[in-house]
């Protein structure tokens, strides 16, 4: 999603002459573009996080447009009591960009991996995280996150939408799939492994399929509610742990709205056997790859 | 400089007055840098110009000078550690209170909001400056030298940090928790133009320390103010203890007859 990234900023800063980037000496062969474009505007702080987010608040409070880059972990979890205070508890217009968010730093390993972002993100006042799931959602997710005033986070990852699937203009909850078995609701490109699934001649189930790529998601949608009543079945699948993430976010709004249904989840459980490689692997590993959601799939609805 | 002397005065007995009131500590952090906010507030100010307490513990210092200096209704000091108050112990988050722009209290923020304030200034081509107040524990965090790393490199010459250098912190004096010296040559090396107030509780020597600032320097500017915590009550000063304890009716007595009339 870099390169789709790069090339909407860049649109985006020469639009907006008060857009500062702020990068924490990240962006080689990704962001050349912008620096290109944007000249002093575009600001290399050196590997300092916490510094440049109280920078980047201290800039929103002087109504210039930050934007702060770096791999998403090191802009999250380093500075996090920046964010917390110099930003989100000044409700300022700061844009948090992480790339790299699930695992998808892959065999870089733990240090580069992201897994509690939007759980912890999710938790401080006034911020909204914002998720493409795919390198085409990208343009309209950030354009999304411009037209929110106030701290907002972008999780980058990696994720080509699938022939014959097409994506709704960005919501914060949006219908990619029907279907009428269960009711599988996503966050990010991970999402895209049900595709591996659902439509294929010999698949034993058929699935409403939902992304969510604004966190907290404010409501639960009407499609949703009308869903789960159908199927009776919901199927979380995040790249994130499951503490503070999506299957807990949305478990909250099902309550409060009276509806019954088994719930289940798949999500990221870190380091099961203390190993590394890509991002597939760790996929696998957690059981977000195709094979194991099938089989949970499978599982729920046969028993 | 008598008419600063005399708001000094009218600004200790506040302090001394509201914290007794509130039962509450931090006595001493707010008089150890009670002359530089009453000096940046009274004589350097210009409009545009901010100020950031980054040692937000010594908040109620900040409270009174701003409130002498027109910021908000001196009413609104009686409101000090009250429930429902803007002043709490530490400055607000939020532009909730006049001149406080940034609510500070976890020690390491403010140098990187005043770099960013500086930075916005420069960009913006406006010519104001930007004061900010650091301790001994602020240089104890990273993130304050990664401010200075970056004011240093952007030549941010409109950045001017008052370091309240009383000698003690949290748990100990400076130089037995974290030794901070040689500090003059440590800012220094970070690109700053540094100057030192050889008594930060006195004006004239304030005054003094920003004279020797040069003033076609690009760089940003530190002036080292060696302080005294607790300065102006004789029992206070120097003690780590008047970082915490409130005072005892007759410690309150003793305190409010040292200030001269």
């Amino acid at each position: 999603m870099r390169r789709e990234f790069s090339k909407t900023i860049e649109k985006i800063a020469i639009e907006k002459q008060e857009l500062i980037f702020l990068t924490g000496d990240l962006g080689f062969m990704a962001l050349e573009n912008i620096k290109e474009a944007i000249g002093e505007r575009f600001v290399n702080a050196g590997v300092s996080e916490q510094n440049i987010v109280s920078m980047a608040a201290a800039m929103a409070s002087e109504g210039l447009l930050p934007v702060c880059y770096s791999i998403a972990p090191f802009i999250v979890f380093r500075p996090a009591e920046q964010i917390r205070l110099d930003v989100c508890l000044h409700n300022l217009n700061v844009k948090i960009v992480g790339n790299g968010g699930g695992y998808g730093y892959g065999i870089m390993g733990a240090t580069h991996h992201a897994i509690e972002d939007i759980a912890v993100l999710t938790s401080f006042q006034n911020m909204k995280c914002f998720i493409p799931i795919s390198n085409e959602d990208v343009e309209g997710t950030i354009n999304a996150m411009f037209q929110h005033v106030g701290p907002s986070y972008l999780r980058l990852g990696f994720g080509v939408l699938p022939e014959g699937v097409s994506l709704p203009e960005f919501r914060h909850t949006r219908k990619l799939y029907i279907g009428r078995d269960i009711t599988v609701i996503g966050m990010g490109p991970v999402l895209l492994n049900i595709f591996k699934l659902v439509g294929k001649p010999n698949s034993t189930f058929t699935a409403d399929v939902f992304v969510i790529s604004e966190m907290p998601v404010p409501i639960l949608s009407e499609e949703i509610k009308h869903s789960i009543k159908k199927t009776g079945h919901v199927l979380i699948i995040e790249e994130h742990v499951k503490r503070g993430g999506l299957g807990e976010h949305l478990a909250s709004h099902i309550l409060e709205n009276n509806l019954q249904c088994t719930f289940n989840q798949l999500y990221a459980k870190g380091y099961p056997n203390g190993r590394y490689g890509s991002q597939s692997y760790h996929q696998s590993l957690n059981g977000l790859d195709a094979n194991n959601i099938e089989l949970a799939i499978n599982q729920i609805l046969h028993g | 400089m008598k008419e600063i002397e005399l708001i000094k005065r009218d600004c200790q007995y506040k302090i001394l007055s509201l914290y007794k009131k509130a039962n509450a500590g931090h006595i001493g952090s707010s008089l150890s840098c009670l002359d530089l906010l009453v000096y940046i507030f009274f004589k350097k100010f210009q409009d545009g110009d901010k100020v950031i307490l980054s040692k937000g513990h010594a908040a109620l210092a900040l409270y009174v000078v701003l409130s002498k200096a027109g910021f908000f209704p001196e009413s609104e000091l009686e409101t000090f550690y009250q429930d429902g108050t803007f002043l709490a112990a530490h400055p607000p988050c939020g532009n909730k209170l006049n001149g406080v722009i940034f609510g500070t209290g976890s020690l390491g923020h403010g140098l990187s909001l005043s770099t960013g304030l500086a930075f916005s200034n420069k960009f913006t081509k406006k010519k104001s400056n930007i004061y900010c107040i650091i301790s001994e524990g602020d240089c104890n965090e990273g993130s304050t030298w990664e401010a200075a790393l970056f004011a240093g490199q952007h030549k941010l010459s409109n950045l001017v940090v008052l370091m309240d250098n009383n000698g003690l912190q949290g748990f100990g004096e400076s130089e037995g928790v974290i030794n901070l010296n040689p500090i003059v040559e440590k800012w220094k090396s970070f690109n700053f133009d540094v100057s030192t107030a050889e008594n930060g509780n006195d004006f004239k020597s304030i005054e003094q320390s920003f004279v020797l600032l040069n003033p076609n320097s690009e760089k940003p500017k530190i002036i080292i103010a060696r302080t005294t915590k607790g300065s102006g009550v004789s029992f206070m000063e120097n003690k780590m203890e008047w970082h915490y304890l409130p005072m005892s009716d007759e410690q309150y007595h003793i305190a409010i007859n040292e200030i001269p009339a």
